[in-house]
Parts: structure tokens; sequence; C-alpha cells
């Protein structure tokens, strides 16, 4: 094995790193923001906020996640009121087209993952919040946000982890991310084994960070279904 | 201040398609009353609870707690509060304890009775905390503060379920078969706790199939039957010479009221 070449490819990948963790972070958290929108139109009474969200669930799970960048990145120019827009010079950005395509593709997944844990929230527990005096927004933050998280946090960390991964999908849109940078690497020295398995590892080591995290905040949130301590 | 009408209800009907559960009652408590309502299963007297707080809306009839009328609209046939702001008011003056104690079971005992006086009432925290404490305290689990209902016994978890509705100052307490989801030998702790309540004088309202509270604790006791109230009166009376052939036949399935 040549331990150098390893080495090398290893730090070449590593100053990719940040731009794989800003295309993660972002779309999550941009995605996690309209899942909570559309989720929120999935639940209400309204029936055309209702199909709207069933439609935006539908179109962003049902096609390929590397079919809506490409549709972003090469689609979005093609009209005229976009390209002409004071959104374009943020919209012919590979870097931003990747964050939005990622984002809308996350948010219909995690919208379907917080409808079923606010579905599996006790409505014995929502009527103890109503006869308590509480209704709309307030019971909604106090009781039903919190219990339906911790029921939805389980399928809400592999969402995350296919985020992380997706985000390879980012370099078909020429974003430089370890995914991309490896092929490039791959390109100019024909060694794929060691490159891909640099970048392997890389993915692997953040996504374990990521489990990590997740499982400590889903510890941190299950104290009610601990057994007692001992003392208590 | 006896005397003061607490909670009156003006002949209430409820459907539900066209099954109509509640045919008109009307039902009036003063301060300090202690009113049971019996009734066989389907007879209407849970649902004639929860009418009382909106969590089932009335199809017809007009709700006054401490004198303020729940305002209603009528629109396409069907029964609505007018205002949600009134109803979260009316429901933060009327304590509800439910079958299956529905305690929010990722909160701590301690969080499940600030939360009210925090989050509906606003009341600062160390306020709450400390009247938390007492009514820990008075309901016999001052030690289980910081434990989660799941931790808890059901007779602790409806304890916990009173001391949450205290937390409240309600002018009026409702109890929604309290014991009956308990196991034997756990309901003499609830029904101890509520006797207490009943001496010091809060206007209760229980639906309760205990024939021992509804003689010993209340000073009211209605029969509910088939969505009417079939008789009412003084426990004395109803459990003596002046009952119903109706009642006499349904106390008699528990052991003439024992």
């Amino acid at each position: 094995m040549d331990f150098a070449f390893l080495f090398s490819s290893m730090a070449t990948l590593l100053a990719a790193v940040p731009t794989t963790l800003i295309l993660f972070s972002l779309s999550v958290l941009c995605g996690g923001l309209l899942g909570l929108l559309i989720v929120t139109m999935r639940v209400s009474g309204n029936p055309v906020l209702r199909n709207f969200a069933k439609g935006y669930i539908f179109v962003f799970r049902g096609s390929p996640l590397m079919i809506q960048m490409f549709l972003v990145f090469y689609g979005l120019g093609q009209f005229g009121f976009i390209r002409y827009s004071f959104l374009w010079p943020f919209l012919r950005e590979p870097m931003v087209c990747a964050i939005l395509s990622l984002a809308l593709c996350t948010a219909g997944y995690s919208a379907e993952i917080f409808r079923s844990g606010i579905r599996a929230v006790s409505p014995k527990e929502i009527e103890a919040g109503r006869a308590i005096g509480m209704s709309g927004f307030l019971l909604v933050r106090r009781i039903i946000a919190p219990i339906a998280f911790r029921h939805a946090l389980p399928a809400y960390s592999t969402e995350i982890v296919l985020m992380m991964k997706s985000t390879a999908l980012a370099s078909l849109v020429t974003v430089w991310e370890v995914t991309g940078v490896a092929q490039r690497l791959i390109s100019q020295t024909y060694r794929t084994m060691e490159v891909f398995l640099c970048a392997a590892v890389i993915y692997l080591v953040l996504n374990f960070i990521i489990l990590q995290a997740m499982a400590l905040l889903e510890y941190s949130l299950s104290r009610h279904r601990r057994p007692a301590p001992s003392a208590a | 201040m006896p005397g003061v009408t607490r909670l009156s209800v003006r002949n209430i009907r409820k459907s539900f398609g066209t099954h109509e559960v509640l045919r008109g009652i009307s039902l009036d408590a003063q301060d300090g009353d202690v009113i049971s309502l019996l009734g066989a299963s389907g007879s209407g007297k849970s649902t004639f609870l929860r009418c009382i707080n909106l969590l089932e809306t009335a199809t017809d009839g007009d709700i006054f707690v401490d004198g303020e009328q729940i305002r209603m609209v009528h629109k396409n046939g069907r029964s609505h509060p007018a205002s949600q702001k009134q109803v979260d008011h009316i429901r933060s003056e009327l304590g509800m304890v439910f079958q299956s104690f529905n305690l929010w079971s990722h909160m701590t005992i301690l969080e499940n009775i600030i939360e009210g006086p925090m989050h509906v009432l606003k009341r600062p925290k160390a306020e709450c905390i400390a009247e938390a404490e007492a009514l820990l305290e008075k309901v016999g689990i001052a030690g289980k503060r910081d434990a989660y209902p799941a931790h808890l016994s059901g007779g602790q978890q409806q304890r916990v379920a009173i001391a949450r509705a205290l937390a409240m100052k309600p002018k009026v307490m409702l109890f929604d078969e309290p014991t009956s989801a308990l196991d034997p030998e756990l309901v003499g702790e609830v029904l101890r706790v509520m006797r207490a309540l009943a001496e010091e004088g809060m206007t209760m309202l229980v639906v309760t199939h205990e024939m021992s509270f509804a003689r010993n604790v209340s000073n009211r006791v209605v029969f509910m039957k088939e969505g009417l109230v079939e008789s009412s009166g003084a426990p004395e009376d109803m459990f003596g010479s002046g009952a119903s052939p109706a009642f006499r036949q349904f106390i008699g399935n528990f052991g003439n009221g024992q």
C-alpha cells in the first residue's frame, strides 16, 4: 500500500470537508424549517393547504433527488422571470442550487417524519392540555411538539444521515465537496480504490459523529421512558 | 362563599349523529356542593361532564361558570363556541380529572403541576413551584416531584392529576370516573384526597361508580338514565326511602350501595 498517496489524498479530501458540511448543515436547517411548514399545512383543517402539502410531499419523495437537482441547476435559468429577477445572482451559483434542491427534498421527507410523530401523540395528553386552558400555538409549543419530536427523533436521525450522504450529489452540479474532489483526484491519478476509500472513511466519521450526537439527544429526551432512579 | 352559584347548566342537549346522548339536562352547583353523577354506562354522564368544559360541544343549552355564560354561535345547524379565548379562560377555571389520569408523560411530576399556572396563567415560576410542592404534600406524594408519570402507580398518578388541576385554583372541580381505571387497592388513596377536598369546601362534580363516595361524601346525588336526570336529591333520601324504582334497581347491581 502506498501510504504516502493515501495521506496526500486524505489531505486533499479533508480540504473539501467544510464545503460538505456547509451543504449538509444549511440544507438540513432550511429543509427542517420548510418541513415544519409543510407538516403544519398537511395536518391543518384547510383542504387547500392539506392537498398542497400532500402534492409537495408526493413530488419530492417520488422523484430522484439527482433529477430534482439537475432541474434546479439547469432548468431554472430557462425561465426568463427567474433569469431576470433579483434572485438570479444567487440561483446561478451551484452551491445555492445544491442547497436549495437538498433542502426542498428533505423537507418532503421531514414533513412525513414529523407527521408520524404528531400522530403518535396521545389524544389524552392533548385533551389534558385543552382542559387546563391551552389552545392553538401554546398547545402545540408546550404539549404536542415536544412529545411529537421525541417520537420522530429516531426516524429523523436516519433522514439526517441520508442527507449527509446525499450531499455527494452536489458534485454533479459542480460543487467541489468531498465526492467531487475525489472524482477529480481519480481522473488525475487513475487510483480509484485509495481515493474512494478515503472518501468513504470521511463520510463514515462524519456520520458517526452525527449519529452519536443524535443518540445523545435522544437519550437526554427520554428520561421518562427509563426506569426510575432507585432513590426516587 | 356559600350561596354563590359556581356552575349552572341549562337544558344541555348533545347528539352524536342521529343518536341523542343528552336530552336536556340542567344542574346548578352552589359553592361547596359535592354532586355525584351516577348512572349506567351509556347514560351520558361522562359526556355531560365533558360538555361543561367544552371538550364536547353541546348541541344546545347554556352553561354559566361563576356567573359567566359561555357564548355560543349556531352555524350550519351546528353549535360552536363564539370565542376560543373565552373557552380557554373557562377551562382554566374548571379543574378536570380524567379516568386515565392523562398526565404529560415527558414531564416530571413537578413540571406537570406547574405547567398550567406558568404557561396558561403566566405566573412566576418560583411561586408556582412553591405552590406545587404544597399541593404534592397535600395529596401525599411530596417525595416524587422529580419522578416521571410512568414511574408512579395509578393511584399516585391520579393524585398528581388532582394536584395538577388544583394548581389552577379552579372554581369547580370536575371528576370523570377518577377511580375506574385503578386497581381496587389503590381506589382508597384517591377517594381520601377527594374527601379531604370536599371537606375544605371545594365545589365538585363527580362522575363515579363509587357508591360509598356518593353516599357519604357528596351532598347531592344525581341519577342519570338515557340522557336525562331520572332523579336527584340528598344522598340520605336517594339511598333511603326516597329512591325511585329505577335508582333502586341501579344500586341493586352494586350490592345495595356498598
